[in-house]
């Protein structure tokens, strides 16, 4: 173990900043990146929903490719 | 292809066979990637030894590094999966292709961004226009170039071969990233690590690398896949397979 105490650790030697400002950057890119394809299948899946038991091909007319993310 | 052969890769080449398997690959390297990530931070942050001329800010590098690495690794892997599109007109490889960009942009901004944040106290700077940073900056925007271009042409096959037209010119500027710091004289530091010479870190901070890197490459694979399955249900959506396979 190289630190002596909690405190010690979050100082990281006076780069406290620089360190935890990146470790933390990719941290919550990381985590929010797959929330959103998540929550962007679900969506996908919400709208397909009422198609679902429809006559195969009268479904979806004029369905147009949109962005893979982002709001709609 | 041939229903004969017992095993075929180009059985999964067909959106409808792949989306299960997507499906059930995806929580697995998800997985990993945690695991990895868990055991990277530990040994990287707790266990590593102080670097003798940069202190503690060194330790940036068990992200930056990773970052950088998967930033040029998949655009490589996206221009290849679009090239393939474009050559064999695989439907599915083009899908691929658009799943990468988002990840490998936002590698690319996070390699910029720890860049930043480790240049200051060491170089004295936030930004540089200096030869590797500029061409990281480069492929930051190549990847936008590529999204925003999809995003802008109506018919998804038309824009998978816009796409993969700037995705494979794009290419170029990967080796001049990574030889920027041996052809031109730059403030960044050289190779962390190289095939021809012994790595000139501790064991520990070497591992700790490796391992980030090991789990940045898992969580990139699992959020494509998951991106993927998206692209295939928004493309495939008037096919009733997919109405099966979602519900």
């Amino acid at each position: 173990m190289q630190w002596h105490s909690v405190g010690e650790f979050l100082a990281m030697g006076g780069y406290a900043l620089y360190v935890w400002g990146s470790v933390g950057a990719c941290a919550v890119a990381m985590i929010v990146e797959p929330i959103v394809v998540r929550r962007r299948h679900r969506r996908l899946v919400r709208s397909l929903r009422p198609l679902r038991g429809a006559a195969a091909g009268a479904a979806a007319p004029g369905f147009r490719r949109t962005a893979t993310e982002g709001p709609r | 292809m041939s229903s004969r052969t017992p095993f075929s890769l180009f059985h999964f080449a067909s959106p409808a066979t792949f989306y299960p398997l997507a499906t059930r690959m995806q929580p697995w390297f998800m997985a990993l990637a945690v695991v990895l990530s868990v055991v990277g931070l530990y040994i990287g942050f707790l266990l590593a030894p102080t670097d003798a001329q940069q202190g503690e800010g060194y330790r940036i590098i068990f992200v930056h590094v990773p970052a950088s690495w998967m930033a040029m690794f998949i655009y490589c892997v996206m221009a290849f999966w679009a090239a393939v599109g474009l050559a064999f007109n695989i439907k599915l490889a083009s899908m691929m292709a658009s799943a990468l960009a988002p990840t490998g942009a936002l590698f690319a901004l996070l390699s910029l961004w720890t860049g930043a944040l480790w240049g200051k106290p060491m170089w004295g700077a936030w930004w540089v226009w200096d030869a590797r940073l500029t061409s990281t900056l480069i492929l930051f925007f190549l990847y936008l170039g590529f999204m925003a271009l999809q995003a802008a042409i109506d018919d998804p096959r038309r824009a998978d071969k816009a796409g993969a037209i700037v995705a494979i010119v794009g290419v170029v500027n990967v080796p001049i990233i990574y030889f920027s710091v041996k052809w031109w004289n730059t403030l960044h530091q050289g190779a962390s690590v190289s095939v021809t010479k012994s790595p000139s870190m501790a064991a520990l901070m070497l591992w700790a690398m490796l391992i980030m890197a090991l789990a940045f490459w898992m969580y990139s694979i699992a959020v494509a896949l998951g991106r993927v399955r998206n692209i295939i249900v928004e493309r495939e959506r008037q096919n009733e397979w997919v109405r099966h396979a979602v519900a």
